[in-house]
């Protein structure tokens, strides 16, 4: 396993430094973090003030493509708290990395190359690969055209598929919900691109209208045989609109009552100066690794999982 | 009871739903990237033996369930309940023919059983994995055929009915695996 990963790590600086992006080494604390409402940061306290650890090296990155750095990747450690089972470590390893003047669907096919490549290295059946809206999957399997549907019916589908405790919840969670646990089991072997996320759930990427008309976010997520593996945007450049998503975070979570993070200046600030139309995504390399090895658990890759530490 | 929350659940774990004791099985927790976690969690219910599968929003909490499980002795049957004793403080409880169960039928006197009890009162009985029984009934034995295949019903002495080779005879000691109820070696010296 040691050795599996260090051929990993280095087949994957390999790729990069072969295309020019080039490698950078950002800080994993910082005084400020994200305000997703479903991803909690761990606290850090360095010189008894308020810090955290950071959950991905996302916002730095972003500050060096504001100053004009270019292409660039970043691999190294990411923190979540709360976050453990069979595929989550509090402490784990992302890969990030964005490309200048790319949309999407280029660097979803620079995704297939790199995948493609580390998995030639291990096996000689080629890697099957898929694309698909998540309009699409999701009504293949359940029927319902997520965009449209409304709130009432995609409450009732959630509980159906759990428990009462889902009655209620806002659309982005009952969406996740019927996801993983309905439409991801369905999904195929092999490498499988999901992209046209709902409007609702796009985070940090950039929103257009679908061949139907509907709005949607330029948001994808990969999937190798069923698990999920990176989360990638078409980003979101404009500063007044970042503004907007984080005071609507900060809204969510002053109503869910959970720990307040305020909006990182830093980024406002860069957003301000002017970032260059880029694409980029995260992928969890443990996963990765996983996938690579047959390991059904992510200790299994993890010189020392957060239950040894 | 304490609450437990989703982050403490473990397998083995006891806790009350729908008014049902029941045992978490298995627990996996599932968070997309972006999305909220929530834990899928298969769970015994102590009372039916069923098992069924739910899911938890991560962070809600569930009652703890008065369950432990005991060493017990078995005692004796008086018609009506089947009387079990701690080998500690001899302390005796009575159990339901319900509660009893499907041990019932390999329970010899002083065999020691894992008993388990909720809110003080016994719930359900596992007999030993072992037990070594006398057949009482059965087709007679065929003496020499000892190495061939084949098998016959026996009924043993605690009511149960066993598959046993063809050169047993009533009388003859049995040892039996109460988990699968399949016959495992005759004990010679019965």
């Amino acid at each position: 396993m040691l050795q599996g990963r260090a051929e990993l790590l280095l087949t994957l600086r390999q790729f990069f430094f072969q295309r020019s992006v080039m490698e950078v080494d950002v800080p994993v604390m910082a005084r400020s973090s994200v305000t997703d409402i479903n991803i909690e940061s761990i606290s850090a306290k360095p010189y008894g003030g308020s810090g955290y650890l950071q959950t991905s090296p996302e916002y730095f990155m972003k500050r060096l493509l504001c100053q004009g750095a270019g292409d660039i990747f970043c691999l190294g450690k990411a923190f979540r708290d709360g976050e453990q089972g069979c595929r989550h470590n509090p402490e784990f390893s992302l890969l990030e990395w964005y490309r200048c003047g790319w949309d999407e669907h280029q660097l979803m096919d620079e995704i297939a190359e790199l995948i493609s490549l580390v998995f030639a290295a291990r096996s000689s059946q080629p890697l099957a690969i898929a694309k698909c809206t998540y309009g699409n999957c999701f009504s293949q399997t359940l029927g319902i055209d997520p965009h449209g549907v409304d709130l009432a019916e995609l409450q009732e589908k959630a509980v159906a598929a759990s428990s009462e405790s889902w009655a209620g919840e806002s659309r982005a969670n009952c969406l996740d919900l019927l996801f993983s646990l309905l439409v991801e089991p369905q999904l195929p072997l092999g490498l499988v691109f999901v992209y046209d996320y709902p409007a609702c759930q796009s985070a940090l990427a950039q929103r257009h209208n679908n061949t139907q008309g509907q709005q949607v976010s330029r948001r994808f997520e990969v999937f190798l045989n069923g698990m999920e593996l990176a989360n990638g945007y078409f980003e979101l450049t404009d500063r007044a609109e970042q503004q907007q998503r984080f005071d609507e975070d900060i809204a969510q979570r002053v109503e869910a009552g959970k720990p307040q993070i305020s909006a990182d200046r830093h980024l406002l600030a860069a957003l301000e100066y002017g970032m260059p139309s880029c694409a980029g995504v995260a992928l969890g390399v443990d996963r990765l690794l996983m996938q690579l090895e047959g390991a059904d658990s992510i200790a299994q890759v993890m010189p020392f999982s957060w239950d040894r530490c | 009871m304490a609450n437990y929350s989703t982050n403490e659940f473990r397998s083995g774990l006891k806790l009350m739903l729908d008014g049902d004791p029941c045992s978490i099985l298995e627990n996996e927790f599932v968070k997309p990237g972006k999305g909220q976690a929530f834990n899928r969690v298969k769970l015994r219910n102590l009372k039916t033996g069923r098992v069924l599968e739910k899911t938890f929003k991560s962070g809600e909490s569930l009652e703890g369930a008065d369950v432990m499980d005991m060493d017990m002795q078995y005692l004796y049957n008086d018609g009506d309940f089947w009387y079990f004793m701690e080998p500690e403080s001899f302390e005796q409880h009575q159990a339901t023919e319900n509660a009893v169960g499907e041990a019932l039928q390999w329970l010899s006197e002083q065999d020691i059983c894992v008993v388990t009890l909720y809110n003080g009162s016994p719930l359900s009985v596992v007999p030993p994995n072992h037990v070594e029984l006398e057949i009482v009934e059965t087709d007679p034995g065929l003496r020499g055929d000892t190495a061939q295949g084949g098998s016959k019903p026996a009924k043993l002495v605690t009511g149960a009915t066993v598959k046993v080779p063809l050169f047993l005879d009533q009388g003859d000691v049995v040892k039996v695996d109460t988990r699968t109820g399949e016959y495992q070696g005759r004990v010679k010296d019965a």
